[in-house]
């Protein structure tokens, strides 16, 4: 067992997680209300990451992050280290390829509030910001913890991009995904049975929240 | 509002479920700490960084090892394929020393100012053709049963590492080009990405015979896993593995690379097959 691939995914799911649930939250409200017409684009725009192939995400990544690019290069200027091939750089991806699997569940929870329910809320005269956290938040919490669990599990597994940009350091990107390929071409089997089966069990606990809280969000609409 | 305190029950209730009894707002309050607990990784003391030619993988370990010993400093070593770390090396991968297995991308490097100095021939290295345990081929170096094989259909797939990209496997395909195989074996090659995948391939029996790296075969997890035989070093370019400090690389990865140098870390090298003459 890798633990230090073990803690690196966790940082990386963690970290994800964790930094697309503001921003998760606000695309999401804004795609499942919004009636403008490039709505459509920015939510085809959004999806692309689960479509494209790792490969091509992880080479376009790379080529905007690199060195040689201006957003490597300005960030190479601040830190004085490069961006392709650390950590951060890994969670920039990460950040990229997650965001369907944070604004997808998240985007359904919303759709699904009632809107005679928002209307009640301003005809009662609740700001915005007091309907978010009074109103939409308490009913689309499900969605939410889905799209985190999600959005955590996903990372966790995620291997083509992450070879791609992360380039398979210990210490700095290898993370468990990348540490089983690696074990597998050093014949260590019974190191990589290991790692599989804890991703395994990971991906199985996830799945089973996942599928409780669409059962909690169901019998809350069987309230309504 | 009776709906809404229904709702506020259930997400207690799930919120228990999920062993965190806590309330929205507080939620959303913890998580940034539980994500700085996450982030808050260890950086202790300056670990060197090696991006190694995927023929090092067992040779090497066994230098770190006794490096780590020696001084107590661990390295980090990733091993690919060495075209694969040119570019990343290009990009500005943070590798404090790239030990190639192929000196002419040491060389370009260097040309490119990312390198501290011209680095160091280190290793030839060889050739040989493996049959992995309970296929019957046998590796003769001259391929005259594995040409037979591939006439008879005992061989279906010939494993070697990428050609466009691992000097290992531009050399096999230079060796296979060289006895006129190459043509007849194209339709039946896998590729691996460097030469310990090739290797994988092999062993496992996906391949039923392939052309890895001498300093792979003679490694304990091959002791048992199939006969070899190695290849004449004329029928291919001469592999002329370099290393090099890259530019910037600290004093623990100096250190280092003047132990990669040492007679110790040669004698270990020598013990896999890893000579720095051509025959």
């Amino acid at each position: 067992m890798d633990w230090e691939a073990l803690r690196i995914s966790a940082s990386l799911a963690a970290a994800t997680a964790l930094l697309l649930t503001v921003p998760g939250i606000l695309l999401a409200r804004w795609l499942a209300y919004s009636q403008r017409p490039w709505r459509s684009l920015v939510e085809a725009g959004l999806t692309m990451p689960l479509i494209l192939p790792p490969t091509v995400l992880g080479f376009y990544l790379l080529s905007v992050l690199g060195t040689g690019a201006p957003l490597g290069a300005l960030y190479q200027r601040l830190f004085g280290a490069p961006l392709a091939f650390s950590f951060t750089g890994l969670l920039v991806a990460s950040l990229v390829f997650n965001l369907p699997f944070t604004v997808m569940p998240m985007q359904r929870a919303f759709a699904a509030i009632a809107p005679e329910l928002l209307d009640a809320a301003r005809t009662c005269g609740l700001s915005r910001w007091r309907t978010l956290w009074r109103i939409e938040l308490p009913l689309a919490w499900p969605g939410l913890l889905t799209a985190l669990i999600m959005t955590a599990a996903h990372t966790l597994g995620e291997f083509g991009v992450v070879l791609m940009v992360g380039g398979n350091i210990p210490g700095e990107t290898r993370t468990i995904a990348i540490s089983i390929y690696d074990r597998v071409q050093a014949f260590e089997l019974q190191s990589a049975a290991n790692m599989s089966a804890l991703l395994l069990l990971i991906s199985l606990a996830a799945l089973v929240v996942v599928s409780q809280l669409s059962g909690a969000r169901r019998s809350e609409r069987g309230l309504l | 509002m009776q709906v809404s305190c229904g709702r506020e029950i259930r997400y207690h209730a799930a919120m228990k479920f999920l062993g965190l009894a806590l309330t929205l707002p507080q939620l959303f309050q913890v998580l940034p700490w539980l994500m700085l607990l996450a982030c808050g990784t260890a950086n202790g003391a300056e670990q060197p960084n090696i991006a190694a030619a995927a023929d090092l993988r067992y040779a090497l370990d066994e230098v770190v090892v006794a490096y780590e010993r020696a001084s107590g400093v661990t390295a980090r070593v990733t091993y690919g394929s060495s075209g694969n770390f040119f570019s990343q090396l290009q990009q500005g991968a943070p590798f404090d020393i790239f030990m190639s297995a192929d000196e002419a991308l040491v060389q370009a490097l260097a040309r490119q100012n990312l390198t501290h100095d011209a680095g160091d021939l280190y290793a030839i290295g060889r050739i040989v053709l493996f049959v992995p345990q309970g296929t019957p081929i046998t590796a003769d170096k001259d391929f005259t049963d594995v040409r037979r094989a591939l006439a008879d259909g005992r061989l279906n797939k010939f494993a070697i590492a990428n050609p466009a990209h691992a000097p290992y496997g531009r050399a096999a395909r230079e060796v296979l080009q060289a006895v006129d195989l190459w043509a007849l074996l194209t339709p039946r090659l896998v590729l691996g990405e460097n030469v310990a995948q090739a290797a994988q391939f092999a062993r496992a029996g996906a391949a039923q015979a392939s052309l890895l790296a001498l300093s792979l075969v003679v490694a304990p997890p091959f002791e048992h896993a199939g006969t070899y035989a190695v290849i004449d070093a004329s029928l291919h370019q001469p592999l002329r593995q370099r290393m090099v400090l890259m530019r910037g690389a600290g004093q623990a990865a100096t250190q280092l690379y003047a132990y990669l140098k040492s007679p110790v870390a040669r004698a270990v090298l020598r013990r896999y097959g890893f000579t720095l003459s051509e025959q």
